[in-house]
């Protein structure tokens, strides 16, 4: 493989830029791989990538239904975060924090991580104590948190509205100082070029319609483009995962929701870091192009369709411009949706199930992007071993009949509202 | 923006209603032994179908009612609506 540097980078320009290999191939399927990870959004590339790296594991088929990064990967709003108040969550996504910090390095692609770290608002003494608590579990697991009086925010995001007539006043704030944005689709490229030069074949506009299971064993899977054997079948699949699993007969703690974003056209810079509302749901980062990101709510309906509803839209920005009021005179420059698989405690599920060499990845919710570099290495582990690495113990599939849920919010089941 | 047709006040926009979720769950029944397998599908499975689904949805800036819809989950396309007593299909 080409290594990506400043030297080759001013090689390629004096050769009118014609020396550059393809990222990765484009391969026909074989008839017959070790592993076959369904998938090709962050998480299905990053499993793959650790199968082979850290496993050595490289007859591998990534089989995506549409192109790399067309899902959730590539429409995500990038926040990167490991605030999380119960033990399972937070070492997790600190496990990935670490592997953020070096993605670019490691995987030789510029992923543009910006630690610029994330502000969650209070705006009663409640929630300031709610933070607090929050910020000292954080801290307990080793996680950065800083609790920030009002004086303090109004140092770091002067935008804010702190006029004294407000719905919401704004009493102070938790802060994760390391956590940031990275640029979602170098994330998706980065991971499938790496695993390309290492053997992995990533086969695009492929889409699994069915399974082969003999005896409570997976023997291999249905394409559109053929079948595939295979022992070893790892879902990834994301907001389809609820339609795979009708395949698989199997009926699963989630439902597949729509979630929209927007981004306004490019201004100058105005906003440091990640900041979220803390009376509603909206949130906001500064693109480097100067794009103001925003997001929030579900549209609130079951829903398989990429293609979110106005309403919805109104709701979140008129929280965001409770918040700042400036963003009012921005136009629209574009707006989007993803589906998401909301798990009935918030939680992921990464396990083993009933079914013999098949794995399960799902549950992600809203914030799947951040888990990628954890979900792909304790995923790779999980398949590689048929073992749960001790990273994704709690992410079991069984938590919701036994009552071992990991619920963040305490929201319950409703997961429109969550 | 959805119309839904409460079918007690007519056509309306979806901001009147709040969504209630898969309506072919079913409470285990009252006063009967049940497993722990039976109040983990009412209480956790969904089938999340893509296609036609389904739903309660509460009128609740209308009559209040609660109400069914058939909708479609990848076109948002609503089939029918029926009163919550209404035996569907
Ligand atoms: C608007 C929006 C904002 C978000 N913001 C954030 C955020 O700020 N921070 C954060 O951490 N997370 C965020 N998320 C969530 C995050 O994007 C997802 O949780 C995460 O990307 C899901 O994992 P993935 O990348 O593997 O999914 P995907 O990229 O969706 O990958 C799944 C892939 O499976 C493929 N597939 C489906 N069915 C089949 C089939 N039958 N055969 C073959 N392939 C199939 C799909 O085409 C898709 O490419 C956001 C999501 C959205 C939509
Ligand atoms: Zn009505």
């Amino acid at each position: 493989m080409q290594k990506y540097s400043f030297l080759s980078l001013i090689k390629n320009a004096f050769s009118g830029h014609k020396g550059w290999e393809v990222a990765w191939k484009d391969p026909t399927p074989k008839k017959e791989y070790d592993v076959v990870i369904i998938g090709g959004g962050g998480h299905g590339l990053a499993t793959a990538y650790y199968l082979a790296k850290e496993h050595k594991i490289t007859n591998i088929a990534v089989i995506e239904k549409g192109w790399i990064g067309g899902g959730n990967v590539g429409r995500n709003t990038t926040i990167i975060r490991s605030n999380y108040m119960h033990d399972e969550n937070g070492l997790f996504y600190e496990k990935g924090m670490d592997l953020w910090r070096s993605m670019s390095q490691d995987l030789n692609f510029n992923i543009m991580f910006s630690p610029r770290g994330i502000i969650n608002l209070a705006h009663s003494d409640a929630q300031m104590n709610a933070y607090a608590r929050r910020g000292n579990s954080m801290r307990l697991n080793g996680i950065d948190a800083v609790l920030l009086d009002r004086e303090e925010v109004k140092k770091k995001v002067p935008v804010l509205d702190f006029s004294d007539n407000v719905r919401f006043p704004i009493f102070g704030a938790l802060m994760q100082p390391s956590a940031g944005t990275a640029r979602h689709d170098a994330v998706a490229w980065g991971y499938a070029r790496q695993a390309d030069s290492m053997g992995v074949d990533i086969i695009q506009h492929c889409e699994v319609t069915g399974f082969d299971i003999n005896n409570g064993k997976i023997q291999g899977i249905k394409t559109s483009r053929g079948d595939i054997k295979t022992k070893k079948v790892g879902l990834c699949v994301a907001g389809s995962t609820s339609i795979l699993a009708e395949m698989l007969n199997m009926t699963l703690p989630i439902e597949t929701h729509l979630l929209q974003a927007c981004v306004s056209e490019p201004i100058k810079p105005i906003l440091d870091h990640v900041v979220t509302f803390g009376a509603g749901h909206f949130y906001c980062s500064q693109s480097d192009k100067g794009e103001m990101v925003m997001g929030g709510d579900l549209d609130g309906y079951n829903s398989y369709a990429q293609r979110g509803n106005l309403p919805t839209l109104q709701h979140v920005l008129t929280e965001g411009i409770a918040m700042f009021p400036f963003l009012s005179k921005l136009n629209m420059l574009r707006t989007w949706g993803g589906i998401m698989d909301m798990s009935m405690d918030g939680s992921p599920i990464i396990d083993k199930t009933h079914i013999a060499g098949l794995y399960l990845n799902c549950g992600w919710c809203y914030g799947g992007f951040k888990a990628t570099p954890a979900s792909g290495f304790t995923f790779a582990h999980t398949i590689a071993q048929d073992r749960v690495h001790e990273l994704n113990a709690g992410f079991r599939l069984d938590r919701f009949s036994t009552g071992h849920l990991i619920d963040e919010k305490g929201l319950g089941t409703k997961t429109w509202i969550s | 923006m959805l119309y839904i047709k409460c079918p007690h006040c007519g056509l309306r926009s979806q901001n009147e209603f709040a969504y209630g979720g898969d309506a072919s769950v079913k409470r285990p029944e009252l006063n009967k032994e049940i497993s722990d397998q039976e109040w983990d599908e009412f209480v956790y499975l969904r089938k999340s179908p893509r296609g036609k689904h389904l739903e309660l949805w509460h009128h609740v800036s209308g009559c209040r009612q609660w109400i069914k819809v058939l909708r479609d989950t990848s076109t948002h396309e609503i089939f029918n609506t029926y009163k919550s007593e209404e035996k569907v299909g």
